[in-house]
């Protein structure tokens, strides 16, 4: 992914030398056209067109702050509650990531939506020890965190 | 109303909303029963409020005083990075030092891993 980044640059400075401007501006509609051609070339390369791995990024982005303003909103309803009504646990989650980063990213995820924070990670890195304020209704938050932060984790790294 | 008045007003209201979250989540602190359920309130609620605070003086002196301050926002990155964190750390060495859970906890299943540890 980072190969075609940097060829991308290479091909934006090639234009740049080609219209003998050195302005931003060039840079910036070299970098354009060299995105085009990458696309045109994109079965020649072992990865897939590195763009796709931007918009899974900005996806993420995206539901990572959904889902925080949600579940923030929940946990103010549940504090400012006269008597509180509280079902704390700590429940398993099998996780099908295999690199370190990923899980790093995903345990960060899972703490800062409240509700969920992460306890302990089991050695082989296939269990995550999840602490919850409502364990009430764990499929639920299972299914969750796979359908929204796993795989869009899986899909920025596939 | 101007530009500059209603620039006023957002950021304003993003520091508003931070510091009610923030309060929000120190009565949280209070109320909560044990060391994991608070240290939710801590490690997040907090975290989203200064997000707002830093956000609105952001805001501020961007639209009001043409400063485009990239300090605040890699505040708000590294805040973002680094409480979660800590908040993990705490209730893992709390847990591995025997704190007990609330009475009212429901299940656990740490406890059988840690055993067969």
């Amino acid at each position: 992914m980072s190969y075609q980044i940097i060829l991308n640059m290479i091909l934006a400075l090639t234009w740049m030398f080609l219209t003998t401007s050195a302005t931003g501006s060039s840079f910036i509609i070299g970098y354009l056209l060299g995105a085009i051609i990458l696309y045109l070339f994109r079965r020649f390369f072992d990865t897939p067109f590195y763009l796709r791995k931007v918009v899974a990024v900005i996806q993420l982005l995206l539901i990572f702050i959904k889902e925080l303003f949600i579940a923030n909103f929940d946990v103010f309803k549940t504090i400012l509650r006269p008597k509180l009504e509280l079902t704390p646990g700590i429940f398993t989650y099998e996780t099908s990531l295999k690199k370190d980063w990923q899980i790093t990213l995903l345990a960060n995820m899972i703490t800062l939506t409240p509700g969920t924070l992460v306890m302990d990670i089991s050695p082989d890195n296939k269990t995550l020890y999840i602490h919850a304020l409502n364990v009430g209704e764990i499929d639920e938050m299972t299914d969750g965190i796979r359908n929204s932060f796993e795989r869009v984790i899986k899909e920025v790294s596939e | 109303m101007n530009a500059e008045m209603i620039s006023e007003w957002i950021a304003g209201g993003f520091i508003l909303l931070g510091t009610v979250l923030t309060l929000l989540s120190g009565v949280g602190l209070i109320r909560l029963p044990d060391v994991y359920t608070r240290s939710h309130a801590a490690s997040k609620s907090t975290t989203l409020g200064v997000l707002f605070i830093l956000l609105g003086a952001f805001m501020f002196f961007w639209i009001d005083e043409g400063y485009f301050s990239i300090r605040l926002l890699l505040g708000i990155f590294f805040v973002f990075l680094t409480a979660p964190v800590a908040g993990h750390i705490i209730c893992r060495a709390a847990y591995r030092s025997n704190v007990k859970l609330a009475d009212r906890t429901v299940r656990d299943d740490l406890k059988k891993y840690m055993k067969a540890e």
